[in-house]
């Protein structure tokens, strides 16, 4: 590797992944132009003799609500969502993306914080981590999506509608691997490191907070990542069971009850965009935050 | 029951739990009654509080229905329940983790010796990672129709790219020395890959199959919330509580919970049987 050019290598670290987004895409267009020509057939060109394959394609890629929509029609309708409309209007994507980030962002908060004194409580308790933990472990194995609906009505019997109970359920899933995580890391430092504490006549909180947290630190960052791509999830699968007015889920599904394929693609894209985001600032956070920075 | 004897109840039931938690985890590690009883007997406690506090403070049944409601409308639903357990679990998550999870391992093994595909897609594995790809769900509806076949199309995109990312992790994970020795035997490509590196990745594709059992519950039941025949668990869950039956709701979820726990336990069953060799299984753990 030491000898190759740097185009060589410049090719070797992104020339894989165009290439297989490349092969997706040509690969895409094929499909969309197979999965849509039944119905441009059968509405458009059946009366018109004498087509050619080039207007099949043209018509296939062009349709207003296709099977599989082109790339380039999610891409339009994505900046036309974006840039065509104020800021504030429920037609403009960055609107419900704010709204479901906001969700998760307050769910994730509070699903770290659950996960953090769940771990500290289990760390220094044997009792409760012998009768908690296997129920934590096992909370996990439940799908625990199927909760949202209960979530969502028990929170609105209260008058708690909107934010709150979406950011519930994505704490629920967030809470799960930052609690794991911690337990992980809070018990990390080893005999020799405690040893040295005790000798130096370090209290309890002064070894909690100088020894055990800065070396739970490692196992905290790849679980908040974890934590947050989950809390989006939940957030929006909590816009769902409600028939929310905004957000990327109730966009994907009043896409789905219109039968509107390019809105949940859109949609769907803007989820993704949003997901990477999300665990972007958690991976630069821990870039900051991380003595000697990630491993 | 009035208030006073109420509390009077609790507090002495409270001061019971605790001293009987403790004295179960104070118990050795290795005694199985400490190791499997100390989680039972909270779980035990959490029904016996969570009925008296319901009964006794008239909780709405709408808000949180006590643990012999819930009983009642397993028991009595059960026909109903029965349906939805094969519908999701038998039908959509089982043969969506299966399909998903054949086809994340043939492609990991068929890259394994691709350097060049493995760069070009363990990038966009990490990028599905943090992607809710259970967003696909109303495409998928739509493509495959209501009934179980668009939920497991659903199952099969979440569960591919975690089998294939432990998939690969586990074939680069047997030595050189190792791979040095099968060529010493003059061992074919296949007889290598067969007697050796599967074997070794066999951990790597257990946790890859534990964690998609989960992923796959979950893509089963949330898939149904965009559309799905009369039966299916999300359906009863979703419809259910639109209806306020709460007793139903929490009935159905129980039988969720309790497919993805059995899920889980075979999985790990399985997985002790069949990596019996590995240090964190040979060490009891």
């Amino acid at each position: 590797m030491a000898v190759s050019t740097e185009g060589k290598s410049l090719w070797w670290r992104f020339g894989p992944v165009i290439t297989i987004v490349a092969v997706v895409l040509v690969l895409w267009y094929a499909t969309a132009i197979g999965l849509n020509s039944a119905q441009v057939i059968e509405r458009t060109l059946s009366s018109q003799p004498g087509w050619s394959a080039l207007d099949l394609a043209r018509l296939t890629l062009s349709m207003d609500r296709p099977v599989l929509p082109a790339p380039h029609q999610i891409a339009l309708d994505l900046v036309d969502s974006v840039f065509g409309w104020p800021l504030a209007s429920p037609r403009n994507l960055l609107y419900h993306a704010a709204v479901t980030s906001s969700a998760t962002l307050l769910g994730f908060v509070m699903g770290t914080l659950l996960g953090a004194v769940l771990a500290v409580v289990i760390v220094h308790s044997r009792t409760l981590e012998r009768s908690i933990f296997p129920w934590i472990i096992a909370s996990q194995t439940v799908p625990v999506l199927a909760i949202a609906p209960i979530v969502i009505v028990i929170l609105g019997s209260f008058g708690l509608t909107g934010l709150f109970p979406k950011a519930i359920i994505s704490m629920y899933l967030c809470f799960f691997p930052v609690a794991v995580a911690l337990v992980k890391g809070l018990r990390s430092p080893g005999v020799m490191e405690l040893e040295l504490l005790h000798t130096y006549a370090a209290s309890a909180s002064h070894t909690f907070w100088k020894l055990r947290v800065p070396a739970s630190l490692p196992f905290l960052f790849p679980s908040l990542r974890v934590g947050i791509a989950a809390g989006l999830v939940g957030a929006i699968v909590g816009e769902l069971p409600t028939g929310a007015q905004a957000g990327l889920g109730a966009r994907l599904l009043t896409g789905s009850y219109y039968g509107n394929t390019v809105q949940i693609w859109s949609a769907l894209v803007m989820s993704a965009l949003l997901g990477l985001v999300l665990t972007g600032a958690v991976a630069v956070a821990e870039r900051a935050l991380t003595p000697g920075g990630r491993k | 029951m009035s208030a006073m004897t109420l509390s009077v109840v609790l507090i002495v039931l409270l001061a019971l739990a605790v001293v009987s938690i403790r004295w179960l985890a104070a118990l050795d590690e290795r005694n199985p009654i400490g190791r499997f009883g100390t989680p039972l007997l909270f779980g035990v406690w959490v029904l016996v509080f969570w009925q008296l506090l319901v009964d006794g403070f008239d909780v709405p049944r709408v808000l949180l229905p006590a643990p012999s409601v819930i009983g009642h409308s397993l028991l009595v639903s059960l026909p109903v329940l029965a349906g939805d357990f094969t519908q999701t679990v038998l039908h959509s998550a089982l043969i969506g983790l299966v399909a998903g999870c054949a086809l994340g391992f043939v492609v990991g093994v068929l890259i394994d010796r691709s350097p060049f595909l493995q760069r070009g897609l363990l990038p966009l594995a990490a990028l599905a990672s943090a992607v809710p790809l259970i967003g696909i769900a109303p495409i998928m509806v739509m493509w495959f129709g209501f009934d179980w076949h668009s939920k497991a199309a659903v199952v099969v995109i979440m569960t591919f790219f975690p089998m294939l990312v432990n998939t690969l992790a586990g074939l680069a994970e047997s030595g050189h020395m190792e791979r040095d020795l099968m060529r010493s035997y003059g061992a074919s490509t296949w007889r290598t890959l067969w007697s050796l590196r599967i074997p070794v990745a066999l951990p790597f594709i257990f946790n890859a199959l534990k964690i998609n059992s989960t992923l796959a519950m979950i893509g089963a039941i949330v898939a149904e919330f965009f559309g799905s025949p009369v039966s299916g668990l999300g359906f009863r869950i979703s419809t259910e509580a639109a209806r306020l039956n709460m007793g139903l709701v929490w009935a159905a979820i129980l039988v969720a919970a309790l497919a993805g726990s059995v899920l889980y336990g075979v999985l790990g069953w399985l997985e002790r049987r069949a990596t019996f060799w590995h240090p964190s299984i040979r060490s009891g753990g």
